[in-house]
């Protein structure tokens, strides 16, 4: 084929500035220190607890997330893709401003414990293990049932059209339609929400309890912000990348298996599930999704409405900023990802999660700051960060389907003699289209929501909203606070949206 | 013609501009947001100095440290003594000297480098509405119920959750690891930052937070509101400072003296009370905003050198860690 050469030096390229990016900040930590750094007393428990926790919140994300997609995927009823879309919004969320709705549901004053106080029942405790799980499930959920919605929506219609003809009862159309797909999306959804949960730091401190819910973050915040001994920042980073590197390398392992062949893209209908029975389990299951993601996010809008009104020109400006830097970044992510939605690529892409963005920003400023001041690069380096840390999520959405039209329709193009340029145009890209909104919704959600390396170089003119939020707080201006963070988790459920609608525009799933 | 006057003109103005001397000053997050003090510091100080003053927010210390002998700062605006010995064995800092006989503080002080604007104490904050009969010392904290809930600061990540760590280490000694294990019960949870904390305490999350005791001027003056007050104990609250320094290697030394020396005057003095919430530090107490001045102030105000706080730092933080991961 004419478009493989091409193929793989454009993904060499990608991978290659992805790899320098991310050692290269690393490298540059670590010249700077002049060494490894030691382990504190504390940093083994860190590790255990970081590892645990982020094992416990994976399995139940996609766990829960199996029997909420499925529910999905084959019910059709109005506001379904709305809702489809506003499940996604806590995982886009910055973390004090879901950390706080979670409160206002689940803390001491929440609905949950008022309720059964008024019931004169004895209320229960959200700060503990349990209730950093329950936080990293609310976060990660929506992305675990997005990506195993997005394979479910891949079996072509033909497949469950064949297996209602041959008459497969339900259990034998899971084992052979299902399970398949299952064992292709699922290891590769854990790892990337193990990977996400494993950098988790100040979700994990605040409902943890104590230092008891320490995780290796918060030693990386410690060492770089507080004692400033940057060989023990480098090397607590690079433990967290063979960590995820390790899961990365699993993942990849389990998540063999070809894909479906090709079909003709018509619509999926499903011929089980038409018992009573089915459809009060598939109605339980979105319901209780529903409540648990939505809940927590009608308590911001509710404590926001207030501090709206109250804003000043500097939380628009960050807006602005924000919605900027999202743009950038969403575009970034995606000439970055579509060259590496392969195997390989995923396991390149990975890297930029695993990192410590507070490492990569320390990294970043050492090297460019023989040349210019940093501070005025804050906005194109957080734009390159937020396009790094993305390029997983991005790549997980794209790779299986990315592959599954490569593996079918390959052999076609090449009978056809397609050109790179037409094989992109007529074939990749409209077949891609839904995975690519999602990606791109995705992407510039969480650029939007980010707190990363912005907070390493704030400048007064350009702040984010995000940094606007704490700002705020700083002040005690906590009502305001309030209003911009309903302003951000508009923006950027606002992003989502638009980019998800348009990545599905046409298509009845 | 027009078009080329204009081109002049835009040049002779960026020129003019470029002219006009520029003072840097590093200055915490907080300081430069519209609601902070910074804005009022850039206005007051740019009106009797005829220079630009430009604020660049973010980590004071840790970016000093990276950036070295190549600095841009001219002065550090908000450092505060539990790290100042690692400032000061940087070598970037000059003597201020800055008269210090104005100074109001509760302790003496004495320091040739570092020179301090405003002040407070940690001090658990909480609403009289909600908790009329609050512990009135540190041992009666440690014995209240367990039900009694409370929100601190991880000293690993906050100025403030250090501090707190430090004041415990100050009152128990050998025993701090204990009276953690005391107060541990008590404790809701622990945040990464004061605004979280703080936050929590806003929504009723918590009973008391640990904060400082210059709190409730806010919510006096701000809001009208008089029912959140901070406990001063018998057992002495641990004080906290923050201090502006001069940057040796400066191209601007003048002005960063000029800087220095506005620091202490009775028009700077005024502002920062409510600019930054905290006590200032070289003005006499009848002279402090209304509000200030109904605040109970300790009568006894625990202290830590930089050489001691410096030296105690990574036993209190292991205290710390100990009592409460039991």
């Amino acid at each position: 084929m004419a478009s493989r050469p091409l193929a793989i030096s454009a993904a060499l390229i990608a991978a290659g500035l992805v790899l320098a990016l991310v050692l290269g900040p690393v490298a540059a930590v670590l010249a700077r220190a002049g060494g490894w750094g030691t382990l504190g007393p504390g940093d083994w428990q860190a590790l255990r607890f970081t590892l645990w926790q982020s094992l416990l919140s994976a399995a139940f994300s996609v766990a829960l997330a199996i029997p909420v997609a499925r529910a999905l995927a084959r019910r059709r009823f109005p506001g379904r893709g709305l809702l489809i879309s506003l499940l996604g919004a806590p995982f886009i969320l910055p973390t004090i401003v879901a950390v706080l709705g979670l409160i206002a549901v689940f803390g001491q004053n929440g609905l949950i414990n008022v309720t059964l106080r008024a019931l004169g029942l004895k209320g229960f405790s959200i700060y503990g293990l349990h209730g950093v799980v329950l936080a990293h499930v609310f976060f990660n959920l929506p992305l675990a049932t997005r990506l195993l919605l997005q394979g479910w929506l891949a079996i072509p219609a033909e497949r469950f059209r064949l297996a209602a003809s041959l008459g497969l009862s339900p259990r034998a159309m899971f084992r052979t339609l299902e399970l398949p797909m299952l064992l292709r999306i699922a290891p590769g959804a854990f790892a990337v929400i193990f990977v996400i949960c494993l950098s988790s730091f100040a979700v994990a401190l605040t409902l943890g309890g104590g230092p008891r819910a320490t995780t290796v973050e918060l030693a990386i915040y410690q060492a770089v912000r507080f004692d400033f001994d940057l060989g023990r920042a480098a090397l607590l980073s690079v433990i967290q990348l063979g960590l995820a590197l390790a899961a990365g390398l699993v993942a990849l392992r389990l998540g063999t298996g070809g894909g479906f062949g090709a079909g003709l893209d018509r619509m999926v209908t499903r011929w089980d599930g038409r018992t009573g029975l089915s459809r009060v389990m598939d109605a339980a299951w979105i319901a209780l999704a529903a409540l648990f993601l939505l809940t927590p996010l009608g308590m911001v809008v509710a404590r926001g409405l207030p501090g709206l009104a109250q804003l000043g020109t500097g939380s628009w400006a960050a807006a602005w900023n924000s919605l900027t830097v999202a743009l950038a970044s969403t575009l970034l992510c995606l000439a970055w990802a579509l060259p590496l939605s392969t195997r390989w690529g995923e396991w390149v892409g990975l890297v930029g999660l695993a990192v410590s963005p507070l490492v990569l920003g320390t990294g970043l400023f050492l090297i460019v700051r023989p040349f210019v001041n940093p501070l005025s690069l804050a906005l194109p380096v957080t734009t390159l960060v937020n396009a790094l840390v993305a390029l997983p999520f991005a790549l997980r959405i794209l790779r299986p389907e990315a592959e599954a039209v490569r593996a079918d329709y390959a052999r076609l193009a090449q009978a056809l003699g397609l050109t790179p340029l037409a094989w992109i145009r007529l074939v990749l890209l409209p077949r891609l289209r839904r995975p690519l909104g999602f990606a791109a919704g995705l992407t510039a959600a969480l650029s939007i929501g980010d707190l990363g390396v912005i907070a390493l170089f704030p400048d007064p003119e350009r702040a984010t909203l995000p940094l606007q939020v704490y700002r705020l707080m700083g002040s005690y201006q906590m009502e305001p606070a309030a209003g911009a963070a309903l302003l951000l988790l508009i923006f950027s459920f606002g992003a989502f949206w638009l980019c998800d609608r348009g990545g599905r525009a046409n298509a009845d799933a | 013609m027009k078009a080329i006057s204009f081109a002049a003109g835009c040049l002779f103005a960026s020129t003019a501009l470029a002219q006009e001397p520029v003072l840097t000053v590093y200055a915490g997050d907080y300081v430069v947001s519209e609601w902070g003090p910074g804005p009022k510091i850039e206005e007051m100080f740019e009106a009797r100095c005829g220079c630009d003053l430009q604020f660049k927010p973010g980590d004071l210390l840790p970016r000093l440290l990276l950036e070295g002998e190549r600095t841009e700062a001219d002065v550090v605006f908000g450092l505060n003594t539990d790290v100042t010995k690692r400032a000061r064995e940087s070598g970037l800092f000059a003597p201020h000297g800055v008269d210090l006989s104005p100074l109001t503080l509760p302790i003496d002080w004495t320091d040739d480098t570092f020179l301090p604007y405003n002040y407070g104490e940690t001090a658990f904050v909480y609403d009289s509405s909600r908790l009329p009969e609050p512990p009135t010392s540190f041992d009666a904290l440690l014995d209240a119920p367990d039900d009694l809930k409370i929100v601190i600061q991880d000293p690993r990540s906050s100025i403030s959750g250090l501090a707190m760590a430090l004041w415990v280490q100050s009152i128990y000694g050998d025993g701090a690891e204990d009276a953690w294990r005391k107060l541990a019960p008590k404790i809701l949870t622990v945040t990464k930052g004061w605004s979280e904390s703080y936050g929590l305490f806003t929504d009723g999350e918590a009973d008391m937070v640990l904060s400082y005791t210059t709190s409730p001027a806010y919510h006096i003056i701000a809001e009208d509101d008089h029912s959140k007050k901070a406990l001063i104990f018998p057992e002495g609250n641990y004080f906290m400072v923050e201090l502006a320094a001069k940057v040796a290697i400066s191209d601007q030394p003048e002005l960063a003296q000029e800087f220095m020396e506005f620091l202490l005057t009775p028009e700077f003095q005024q502002m920062i009370a409510t600019g930054n919430w905290s006590f200032p530090a070289a003005l006499p107490h009848d002279e402090w905003p209304e509000g200030f001045k109904e605040l109970e102030l300790p009568s006894k105000v625990l202290f830590y050198s930089e050489d001691e706080a410096a030296a105690l730092r990574d036993e209190a933080i292991e205290a710390w860690r100990r009592g409460l991961s039991q």
